[in-house]
């Protein structure tokens, strides 16, 4: 994709006047051709002795987003001097998360004090977290489903602190990590778990859940919504725990428990 | 009848010998066999050929296990690097039916993955997704079985769990299932949203359907266009992510909302335009297939 009219707001651009911006597909098996980067380069207005310099510019860029397993690349502003050269001043790349297994020099490059600390640190757990501005905090299986929490906790009237992802292995070391990164976010006033436990049973979450909670003296309300086999041992160890566990029977059920708990705690 | 998956489907497993891939190839021929079906064949993996695995033949190769098992379907839990790999080598034997399970292929793998698939004869659902179930007949995938009952929904959705909470809202409300499609979060899948409901609504048991979608890309808005000029079906709809921050992935590869598209605003109107049954609430799926089905 390239465009003249770039700069800010490309979105803007790409909406009110799409003739603006110029496409050309790419092939997998075949990758960028250079009549295609011909074609973009004479779209964009380049003189005829500015035209293979820019077609080899286009190439390397393609070649390097192949190579590095980009997601994106974007150059922006692509300028030409006053003596005609061309020249990058700008670059954004963003890399595929799934591909760094084979790009070791790449995930050195990362710079943790560029990310929230609480996202880094879920990170080395394996924890699929993004903070959010809400006072209810969220632990749930699957992303699809973490999202949809996020969501039935606004339905309720409340806002979530974050998106998490415990996975599918939402054992009692797992559940102990994701307690003591939801807890160390200052504006958490209640903690929603929705687990659907397809394979998992619910009496062996909710000990998991009892002990984490334990160990970490978790002192805030705890909602839960465990879906399982075994929800009847599930729900008497968590009554029996002398912790102050909440049960919801449904999601929607126990959306509203935690927006209660979490008003309440204010 | 029910779509994909049912008592004719003979499963190898790419993986078998692995720990999820043992896990799971039991539990798909437990789930089958409580019908009275012969599901799982035998597995394949490579160096692992000749011997047998608790109690199925192992295979070096997928063209070795097709012609030895006259397998219809593979289910892929090979590890991400190789993924990719393993679906080819799945489409090359000609396996009809490949379903990949494995989470985190490099997108350009599966980019170029696709581009060999979609001309060969081979269906690919997935990568990064539970599966596919017809409730009452055979499952491919890592569902909960019994969380299922036979009968009339078909679901396709993006995100495992959500299925398994749809499903559950069906069931405990005395509503059964046809066939539930898993096609995965990632950005680039074999069957869409579109290919799923046209299955669905070309099959007979299928009297209704439940359309799962989240944030990112535009599938669903194409599916809402497909759906009002194709599907005379009741359609049920929610989109996950109503309330995520844009610029951030959210959990599935797919889930982003990027330059202001793919939110779930758009999606909502977009299907709520095309008349299907859009619910807000993640909790309501159920309730408003009951309604819609007149069994509220």
């Amino acid at each position: 994709m390239a465009s003249q009219a770039g700069g800010m707001e490309i979105e803007q651009v790409a909406h009110d006047t799409p003739e603006k911006i110029y496409k050309e597909y790419v092939e997998p098996a075949t990758g960028l051709q250079p009549w295609q980067a011909r074609q973009l380069a004479f779209k964009l207005g380049l003189d005829a002795k500015q035209i293979n310099p820019a077609v080899a510019f286009m190439m390397g860029l393609y070649k390097a987003f192949i190579e590095t397993d980009s997601t994106l690349m974007e150059i922006n502003p692509f300028i030409t001097t006053k003596d005609g050269d061309l020249l990058a001043l700008d670059c954004k790349i963003n890399f595929d998360d799934n591909a760094m297994f084979r790009h070791k020099d790449l995930k050195e490059l990362r710079d943790l004090s560029e990310e929230d600390p609480l996202e880094v640190e879920a990170s080395k757990f394996a924890l699929n977290y993004i903070k959010l501005d809400g006072s209810i905090a969220c632990m749930v299986n699957g992303a699809g489903l973490a999202m949809a929490t996020m969501d039935i906790i606004q339905y309720a009237g409340g806002q979530a602190a974050n998106f998490l992802d415990v996975g599918g292995g939402a054992n009692q070391e797992q559940i102990e990590n994701a307690f003591a990164i939801l807890l160390s976010d200052p504006n958490v006033k209640a903690i929603f778990i929705n687990i659907f436990g397809g394979i998992l049973r619910v009496d062996v979450l909710a000990t998991a859940v009892v002990a984490a909670a334990k160990k970490l003296n978790v002192q805030i309300p705890i909602i839960l919504r465990l879906e399982g086999t075994n929800v009847e041992e599930g729900r008497k160890i968590l009554k029996e725990s002398g912790l102050k566990f909440e049960v919801g029977a449904t999601m929607k059920e126990a959306a509203d428990l935690a927006v209660a708990a979490a008003k309440g705690g204010k | 009848m029910a779509v994909l998956v049912d008592q004719n489907t003979r499963l190898i497993v790419q993986g078998i010998t692995g720990r999820e891939g043992t896990f799971h190839a039991k539990g798909c021929a437990e789930y089958a066999k409580q019908f009275g079906n012969d599901l799982v064949v035998g597995g394949v993996t490579p160096g692992k050929g000749g011997t047998t695995h608790e109690g199925w033949p192992v295979f070096n190769t997928v063209e070795e296990a097709v012609k030895e098992t006259g397998a219809n379907a593979t289910m892929i839990f090979v590890p991400p690097p190789f993924a990719a790999d393993g679906i080819l080598e799945a489409a090359g034997a000609g396996v009809p039916l490949i379903v990949c399970i494995t989470e985190g292929i490099p997108t350009l793998d599966m980019v170029k993955a696709w581009e060999i698939v979609k001309r060969s004869k081979s269906r690919l659902i997935g990568p990064n997704c539970p599966g596919v179930i017809s409730p009452g007949k055979a499952k491919i995938g890592i569902m909960p079985g019994r969380i299922h009952k036979e009968g009339s929904v078909g679901i396709v959705s993006k995100s495992g769990t959500l299925t398994y909470e749809a499903v559950y809202q069906l069931t405990t409300r005395g509503i059964g299932q046809s066939t539930a499609i898993g096609i995965g979060g990632d950005p680039i899948i074999g069957t869409t949203h579109i290919d799923a409901l046209k299955l669905l609504n070309e099959d007979p048991q299928t009297e209704a359907i439940i359309m799962i979608g989240e944030i990112g890309g535009s599938a669903e808005e194409a599916a809402a266009e497909y759906i009002k000029a194709n599907v005379k079906k009741p359609v049920v709809g929610f989109i996950a992510g109503q309330t995520a921050p844009p610029g951030r992935r959210m959990g599935h590869a797919g889930a982003i909302i990027s330059g202001g598209e793919g939110t779930a605003a758009s999606k909502m109107a977009a299907m709520s335009a095309a008349g299907i049954h859009v619910v807000k609430s993640p909790a309501e799926m159920g309730e408003m297939m009951a309604k819609v089905l007149g069994k509220a």
